[in-house]
């Protein structure tokens, strides 16, 4: 499986380190409040609880051995092959989840 | 006469005399080991999969709780997953209260399941020895061998003599890893994983339980709260109650009933080399990197190591992973060097969020979830379908699966052997 990094070209995905679903979003907290059941909740499904699809799957992997740029990678599981990769900055900056 | 009973006539029971008179009439007259069923449109319980898990369960519900109308349905062929892509090892060398007694159980339950199956699963308890590289493995393994015997485990710290009499092969002088003793668990060992999945089927099926092949499910009926149904490649099939042992799939099966699990699928590969002379006794695992081998009956060195650390259904793995197999294998035994590896394969992996396993109820009334095997799942077979049986038939878990709850990583009782926290690829 080779990840075309959108800095340092097709590299093997034994460069790249992997953190895991890139759609799961970091609840906001609001640390002068207590935890109630809702918040709890979002905890709970952020930390935990994963779609982990067979198909087209974003996540997040890191080019360590490289640029060390954070990537959102489309995946599909069921094949291994690589749709699409974008920096994870740009898709944060979109607005589109990108959890670190 | 109720049906089990009329099954198990239609069987043949296997003893010495069996294979004696069936050698005299050449071997012509054995039958199938088991039913080959039709779906019925309605069961008491469906068991979704036929694995290990799933057969045992189907096992047990019929042979422990009296429950004989029974379905097992598996997408492909019987013990087509990953009861027959492990490396078979059997051990209950774990550290935390919640896993020593319920691997304990399965351990039990190996020793006695060929007499009790009436079925040669090759049960060989041959010892399975952790080795440690380092003071602070050593005392890990100290900890991790008293807590076992706490529990009633037997566990024994050898040190690095007592290792080089029963291994000399190894590597004890490597530079960066030297060989300084193990822990060693004479009750672990090794189970043809094929003859586990054919053992419960013919058990289950004996008992009237219909094992339905090619039948996916495709949809799950749900009415007020309740599961009344399953959709199939085979049509409609009512049920009383349903239980998931799909691991490998849970979440896909999950998201049916609107479920989401604490869990990634990933894969783990398996290997085997040309087959030798008699060379490894016992099922040996490195302490430094992640490798563990073992040697089959006819010949083969079986070896595996890391998952491949990302998500996947791909049922293959990539060469990385095979890599650093092979790199930590060198590094125990330059030997292996001189062998050639027959064949590799990849089995797909129910990872949890806390690497422990799920037996549970869920929030849907008569759906039972059986899942997140990470890649310990065959070791559990016998204790889980045990459990999973008694959870489905009672309503309500077993203390033995007590702990192996679903709602546990919202209530923060978690179970984490390796202390890896919510990172399934790091387990």
């Amino acid at each position: 499986m080779r990840i075309e990094c959108c800095y340092c070209g097709a590299r093997g995905n034994e460069e790249f380190a992997y953190l895991g679903d890139a759609t799961v979003l970091r609840p906001d907290a609001d640390p002068s409040r207590a935890l109630d059941e809702a918040a709890r909740q979002r905890w709970h499904e952020y930390v935990y609880l994963r779609d982990n699809p067979a198909g087209p799957h974003r996540e997040l992997w890191q080019h360590v051995s490289g640029c060390r740029a954070w990537l959102v990678v489309t995946r599909d599981t069921r094949t291994h092959e690589v749709l699409k990769v974008e920096p994870a900055r740009d898709v944060a900056l979109a607005g589109g989840g990108a959890k670190t | 006469m109720d049906p089990g009973d009329k099954h198990r006539d239609d069987n043949m029971r296997y003893s010495i005399f069996s294979v004696i008179g069936q050698a005299l009439r050449g071997n012509t007259e054995w039958t199938p080991v088991w039913r080959d069923a039709e779906l019925k449109p309605a069961y008491d319980v469906v068991i979704v999969g036929g694995g290990g898990h799933g057969l045992a369960t189907a096992y047990y519900l019929a042979k422990e709780h009296g429950l004989r109308n029974v379905a097992v349905l598996e997408k492909g062929w019987l013990g087509g997953g990953n009861v027959g892509r492990n490396t078979t090892i059997v051990r209950s060398n774990y550290l935390l209260p919640g896993n020593v007694p319920f691997y304990e159980w399965s351990m039990k339950l190996w020793e006695g399941l060929e007499q009790d199956l009436n079925y040669n699963a090759m049960v060989s308890q041959r010892g399975v020895l952790n080795l440690y590289h380092s003071d602070a493995q050593r005392d890990a393994y100290a900890r991790r061998g008293n807590a076992m015997r706490l529990h009633g485990v037997d566990a024994e710290l050898l040190d690095r003599d007592e290792v080089r009499r029963l291994v000399p092969y190894l590597d004890f002088d490597n530079a960066r890893f030297p060989v300084q003793g193990g822990l060693m668990q004479w009750r672990g060992g090794t189970v043809r994983h094929d003859a586990v999945a054919w053992g419960y089927a013919r058990g289950a099926s004996e008992r009237g339980v219909d094992i339905v092949q090619n039948c996916e499910v495709t949809g799950m009926r749900i009415e007020g709260g309740r599961v009344v149904g399953l959709d199939t490649a085979k049509g409609f099939v009512r049920a009383g109650k349903v239980g998931l042992a799909c691991a490998g799939n849970s979440s896909r099966v999950a998201a049916l009933a609107g479920l989401r699990l604490p869990i990634e699928s990933h894969v783990l590969q398996a290997f085997v080399s040309e087959s030798v002379k008699p060379l490894i006794d016992n099922v040996i695992t490195f302490g430094a990197g992640h490798f563990y081998i073992s040697q089959s009956d006819k010949g083969g060195l079986v070896f595996g190591g890391d998952i491949d650390g990302y998500n996947s259904y791909a049922w293959r793995g990539n060469l990385p992973a095979i890599e650093d197999v092979c790199e930590s294998g060198m590094a125990l035994m330059p030997m292996l060097g001189r062998l050639r590896v027959l064949r590799s394969w990849g089995g797909l992996m129910d990872m949890s969020m806390d690497g422990s396993p799920i037996i549970d109820k869920t929030p849907i009334d008569g759906l039972y979830l059986n899942a997140g095997w990470c890649y310990g799942g065959f070791k559990a077979t016998p204790a889980s379908g045990w459990c999973f049986a008694h959870t489905i038939a009672r309503d309500r878990p077993h203390a033995l699966n007590a702990a192996y709850r679903l709602d546990r990583f919202a209530t923060g009782r978690l179970i984490d052997e390796k202390g890896a926290g919510a990172q399934p690829n790091l387990h």
